[in-house]
């Protein structure tokens, strides 16, 4: 059973540069708490949207976030849609391995990233771009 | 043919600066001591100077011609500089406003056909909307500037190495831990590590938001760089929520010592110095 979440609130911002980090996941975390979303939940979604942020960043030169709260039957949540147009990855499957890295570093954003939230896709084709969008339930 | 506006200002050169100022020191009132009234003539007289100087029937339509290179220079720094002692952009933007009417309402005296009146002041009007425009952004760059300045100020005060015990460190970091702030934090604690001889570093990351794969490989970074210098680095501060998060993540930290609280680190220091506390007994 697949019932899409409706949308009660929408804001996007545009992540290009390093010091746009801090603002964003403050950004996250106020309609996490806003939603009243227990504090472990919130910080998986802000470790979590920190690590796609920053992937974003370093290897899609940038892009946008959209910021929405949505809800589905009784339990509200937070989605994050990350857009970039960067290089794309060639291979999705590699790239949710753990340890997977093309940055020399630890490979775990992804997959982890999907083991921290509660829904979790990602789009992307070479030479066009990446999207993932991630879902983090209130009570989830 | 030389347009009419531009014989008309290198004609009315000194008046069009008396009303400039005259404006500008009207809508300056409250803000006399931001600036002197004397280095109010001297910025504005360089400024319009250039202006009319550089004025041609070539480049009267366009405020991108490199002939307007100094005008946009010395707007620049004008703004750069106000930007950075805290005028308002209203008042730095009525810099250049109030030039525009200076301008304007001296062509309204000379020219007395309403539309040649009109089409020139049009002209002027487009002109100087573009420099207003220029001057918005060079204040809002000289305002980053000044946000760039704080934020490295902020990443040095607050990573201060405090001595807890002989021999024992103490860094707490409060706020993200970027690149950066690493790269301070790191060559703090290990100046401070040689400096006081000592042997245990405890790294308190209570204040930290969230711990992200970068951020968790920046403090093994830390914590390997504290053991070369033949230290031992204790983290301590881990919340639960943080503990529960980086396990989700994968990250694994099983091989520094990691504490929840800096009281606990402290004791496990004592014990790795062979140290122990006692209460005083009382003698009865
Ligand atoms: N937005 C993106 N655009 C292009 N490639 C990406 C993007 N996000 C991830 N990748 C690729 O997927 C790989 C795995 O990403 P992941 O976040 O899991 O690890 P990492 O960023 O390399 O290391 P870590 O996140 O642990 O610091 C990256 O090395 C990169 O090659
Ligand atoms: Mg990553």
């Amino acid at each position: 059973m697949t019932t899409t979440p409706i949308v009660l609130n929408r804001d996007t911002m545009t992540v290009t540069r390093e010091t746009d980090v801090v603002p964003f996941r403050s950004r996250v975390k106020e309609h996490a708490v806003k939603i009243g979303m227990s504090l472990l939940n919130q910080t998986k979604l802000i470790t979590g949207a920190s690590e796609l942020v920053r992937n974003m960043l370093k290897y899609g030169n940038g892009g946008i976030v959209k910021i929405e709260i949505v809800s589905k039957g009784r339990d509200s949540g937070i989605r994050l849609t990350f857009e970039d147009k960067g290089p794309g990855i060639p291979n999705i499957d590699k790239a949710m391995q753990d340890g997977f890295t093309t940055g020399r570093s630890m490979g775990l954003g992804l997959p982890g990233t999907k083991r921290l939230m509660n829904e979790f896709t990602i789009k992307s084709e070479v030479g066009v771009g990446t999207t993932v969008t991630v879902t983090k339930w209130k009570n989830g | 043919m030389k347009n009419e506006s531009i014989k008309i200002f290198q004609k009315k050169k000194q008046a069009v600066l008396e009303k400039w100022i005259h404006i500008q020191s009207q809508d300056q009132i409250l803000n006399n001591d931001l600036i002197t009234n004397e280095d109010l003539r001297i910025q504005s007289e360089e400024l319009l100077f250039a202006f009319i100087d550089n004025l041609s029937d070539s480049n009267i339509d366009n405020a991108e011609s490199r002939d307007f290179e100094s005008v946009v220079d010395i707007l620049s720094s004008i703004s750069i500089s106000r930007a950075k002692q805290g005028y308002s952009p209203r008042e730095t933007g009525n810099y250049i406003y109030s030039l525009k009417e200076a301008l304007l309402s001296t062509l309204s005296e000379e020219i007395k056909d309403p539309a040649t009146l009109y089409a020139q002041s049009m002209i002027i009007n487009k002109l100087l909307d573009s420099f207003s425009t220029s001057t918005f952004e060079t204040f809002i760059k000289g305002r980053e500037d000044v946000i760039f300045r704080q934020t490295d100020e902020i990443t040095q005060i607050s990573t201060p190495v405090i001595r807890l015990w002989d021999g024992i460190l103490a860094l707490p970091i409060i706020g993200t831990l970027d690149s950066s702030r690493t790269q301070v934090v790191m060559e703090s604690l290990l100046q401070e590590i040689v400096e006081t001889g000592s042997s245990i570093a405890i790294l308190d990351i209570s204040g930290v938001p969230a711990v992200d794969s970068l951020v968790a490989q920046h403090l093994i970074k830390t914590v390997s760089a504290t053991r070369l210098m033949g230290a031992e680095c204790i983290i301590s501060g881990i919340r639960p929520e943080i503990a529960q998060t980086v396990v989700h993540l994968g990250i694994d930290l099983s091989t520094i010592i990691t504490k929840a609280t800096l009281a606990s680190a402290l004791k496990t220091a004592f014990i790795m110095l062979n140290l122990e506390v006692n209460k005083k007994q009382r003698v009865k």
